[in-house]
């Protein structure tokens, strides 16, 4: 067992796995996805100050003032983790509620109240099958996860709710991170070829759509060559790719 | 829990793409995607990959006693469970319809189809024979894990080489590698399989080689089991979708060709890997 006085206080990210204790303490203390503040304070010796696991592998990253710590790796399955935009699929309806499969251990139940303007009279009428940009509200690791479709304060839908048309791409929760980057190049470099719709879910689900079935085939196929658990292609392989699918 | 059905969207989507005659990875309605085969450090170890499909195939040889009713045959078994390792729609323990499918498709292209030569196994008539062990691990599935099982056996079959036997009176030697060369597998012919998906809409073309997603939203499929002599030795039709027999032709016409490529490209790589291979013999 690795205990946090064995890790060096280095500034340059390491490689953990899950159960790891991670030497993370700060005031103001903001743990990203994979890691978890642990009561347990069996293998502590200070019984006082709980300790941080980690429970993904992968690099430890922290931000600059120590604040901030968080786990980036690959996976293909998801994990729910609250506030994360998902896209699902509709696989039940259950009285006021729908039963939404996000590709996680457990289908995730979306309230037919939880869409923008909905009312008692005047809910959205989904269809089992319907795909739902999402996010999570819940995440508890005793009890499935929950959906909403719009913002709880405001009661707008921020882009979210029933995606119609278009296709879903799957790729590994990576691709779907780095999608949501504003500095990665696909997204704008396809954009810059043709217009085009696109929802990111962090679930590794990417909505996708464009006028012609050429282009948004053309999509597809860029996103599956640019993922690093596929082809892992730059910018200039994706190009030379595109340039053979006349788009 | 059965995996929820391919959505709405995405159902349209491929249906419409495929009426155009396309499809979501770019290959044509009747190409499939180039076989990859990995040998690895012992005979009889093969990993096959179409795309993102992958199947290891191993095989081990062991010395039994005959059945009774067969004194001078020796036996191919073949074991091959789908783990959720696949796919997570592989339950564990539980057989799905699909693992029948493929577990019978298997033992009829492999086994029933007499590509191995059973007799060449026998050492000692009634008293000792070889015994065959075909395991086959389900690596992950990305569509057409049957094509790629059915592949990824035979050619561990025609990769695998036994240890030499001398058979003296009564007394059986077993020469271990490093003494005499192992000798390969009697193989009378090599089959492979292809599969054909067949849709809804009458008027699209089939396509070979599902993906996963056009596995799951085809009304129909075929699988043909054929070798390069055009000799067919498993016709499979699942699914209510009627075709005519000039349709049923133009298919078998389609898997002769593929067939002949894909002897060509098992060939090949046979001849290579065993240059490649260094087996000591003093």
């Amino acid at each position: 067992m690795i205990s946090a006085s064995d890790i060096p206080n280095q500034t340059i990210m390491s490689f953990v796995f899950p159960g790891d204790h991670v030497p993370a303490q700060h005031v103001n203390l903001k743990l990203g996805p994979g890691l978890l503040l642990s009561q347990d304070t069996n293998y502590s010796s200070n019984r006082d100050v709980p300790t941080v696991i980690a429970t993904r592998a992968g690099e430890l990253h922290h931000s600059a003032n120590c604040s901030k710590w968080w786990i980036e790796g690959n996976s293909r399955r998801y994990v729910p983790a609250p506030q994360e935009p998902v896209i699902g699929s509709v696989v039940q309806r259950i009285g006021e509620a729908y039963r939404v499969d996000i590709g996680g251990a457990h289908v995730a139940s979306l309230d037919s109240l939880a869409f923008e303007g909905a009312t008692k009279r005047n809910k959205p009428n989904l269809k089992v099958g319907s795909l739902v940009y999402a996010r999570v509200s819940l995440a508890h690791k005793d009890m499935d996860p929950e959906l909403e479709c719009f913002d709880a304060q405001t009661r707008k839908s921020e882009g979210f709710g029933e995606l119609k048309g278009g296709f879903v791409v799957r790729c590994s929760l990576k691709m779907c991170r780095d999608l949501l980057d504003p500095k990665h190049f696909l997204l704008p470099l396809l954009g810059g070829r043709f217009p085009l719709e696109a929802a990111v879910g962090l679930n590794g689900r990417v909505w996708v759509s464009a006028k012609e079935t050429k282009q948004t085939i053309a999509i597809i196929r860029c996103i599956e060559a640019a993922d690093p658990d596929g082809g892992g292609l730059s910018v200039k392989g994706i190009k030379a790719l595109l340039d053979t699918l006349d788009v | 829990m059965r995996p929820p059905s391919p959505s709405i969207p995405e159902k349209e989507f491929v249906y419409t793409a495929l009426k155009e005659s396309l499809r979501l990875d770019g290959r044509l309605p009747l190409e499939m995607r180039t076989p990859v085969l990995t040998f690895g450090p012992d005979l009889g170890w093969v990993e096959c990959a179409m795309g993102k499909t992958r199947v290891l195939a191993q095989i081990e040889a062991k010395m039994v006693k005959p059945q009774p009713e067969r004194p001078f045959e020796g036996s191919l078994t073949i074991h091959s469970e789908i783990s959720p390792m696949a796919s997570s729609d592989y339950e564990p323990g539980r057989a799905s319809d699909e693992e029948v499918t493929i577990t019978r498709m298997l033992d009829k292209v492999l086994r029933r189809s007499d590509a191995l030569d059973k007799e060449s196994l026998c050492i000692l008539a009634g008293q000792r024979v070889w015994h065959i062990r075909l395991t086959l691990h389900f690596l992950a599935d990305a569509g057409n894990l049957l094509d790629c099982a059915c592949l990824a056996g035979m050619v561990a079959l025609k990769h695998f080489r036994r240890p030499d036997v001398e058979v003296i009176g009564e007394e059986v030697t077993v020469h271990s590698p490093s003494e005499r060369a192992p000798v390969p597998l009697a193989i009378h012919h090599t089959p492979f399989c292809f599969t054909f998906a067949f849709f809804p809409d009458a008027t699209t073309t089939p396509v070979l080689d599902p993906s996963q997603l056009e596995q799951r939203l085809s009304a129909g499929l075929v699988s043909i089991a054929l070798n390069a002599q055009k000799e067919i030795c498993v016709f499979q039709k699942l699914g209510g979708v009627p075709l005519g027999a000039d349709d049923i032709l133009r298919l078998v016409e389609v898997a002769v060709a593929r067939a002949k490529e894909t002897h060509e490209l098992v060939e090949a790589r046979l001849r290579e890997d065993w240059l490649g291979r260094k087996v000591e013999v003093r």
